[in-house]
């Protein structure tokens, strides 16, 4: 996890296409400045970094769903419980799946578990999009590429 | 069983917390009901849930952009209606 980059994905372990799943690990780095503020003498990973990791998972997700052709944008989070602490230095796993595929959005559903803890969970709205111009889908693929997207998916 | 009108009238209160005797037929959901763009984004996904259908959001939208339609054709709730039910019999419900 590059908090300071806000990738907050390390790794996809699987991304299954016709299931429309996706599996993915991060560790929540040992030492942050964000752990200074959050809270002093008492280092959390702050509950909207938990939720925007889920985003990220389903966003992965969906590039993939949509074969690297659009974007999504996050638009709505609903129901979003953070279950317990997260503590500096943990690993998250993440899954995320997908509840429905709109026009020009897509909802998802996503979870974090530590150790096979709950941790988190959320329902996830994305606007989906064309990339705004191809640079930006260029660096999206080396963001991808450094995560293990499948490179069968990037094209 | 309810119409078209009254599941998508049911929706739209739900979903926006608009009441629901101030949804009418000839309510455009932008201009008179004041939904704007995400909150629509949770109309469609219970339409096309309630439904078993896909909006076609992007098509519209690029219609309206490119000129080729008006908002009135789709966000007047009785023309939504009709193009509803027209999805529903197109695939075969």
């Amino acid at each position: 996890m590059r908090l300071e980059y806000f990738q907050l994905i390390d790794r996809i372990d699987a991304l299954d296409l016709e299931a429309r799943t996706l599996k993915a690990h991060a560790q929540v780095p040992p030492t942050s400045t964000i752990f200074e503020g959050h809270f002093p003498g008492h280092p959390l990973m702050p509950g909207v970094l938990l939720i925007e990791s889920m985003a990220q998972a389903s966003g992965w997700l969906i590039i993939g769903l949509t074969k690297f052709e659009r974007m999504p944008f996050l638009a709505a989070v609903k129901e979003a419980k953070l279950r317990t602490f997260v503590s500096p230095g943990q690993t998250l796993m993440l899954t995320a799946s997908i509840v429905h595929e709109g026009s020009g959005f897509a909802v998802t559903k996503a979870a974090i578990e530590v150790d096979g803890k709950a941790v988190a969970d959320s329902e996830i709205t994305f606007r989906v999009m064309a990339f705004p111009d191809p640079k930006f889908r260029a660096g999206m693929e080396q963001v991808a590429a450094a995560i293990n997207f499948p490179a069968t998916i990037r094209g | 069983m309810s119409s078209t009108f009254d599941t998508v009238a049911n929706i739209i209160a739900e979903t926006c917390d608009i009441p629901r005797d101030t949804i009418k037929p000839e309510s455009h959901a932008i201009n008179d009901l004041g939904i704007d763009s995400l909150d629509f984004l949770d109309i469609a996904f219970a339409i096309d849930k309630a439904f078993g259908i896909k909006l076609p959001l992007e098509q519209w939208t690029q219609e309206v952009n490119d000129g080729k339609a008006t908002t009135e054709q789709y966000f007047v709730l009785d023309n939504l209606c009709a193009r509803i039910d027209g999805l529903v019999a197109a695939k075969g419900g």
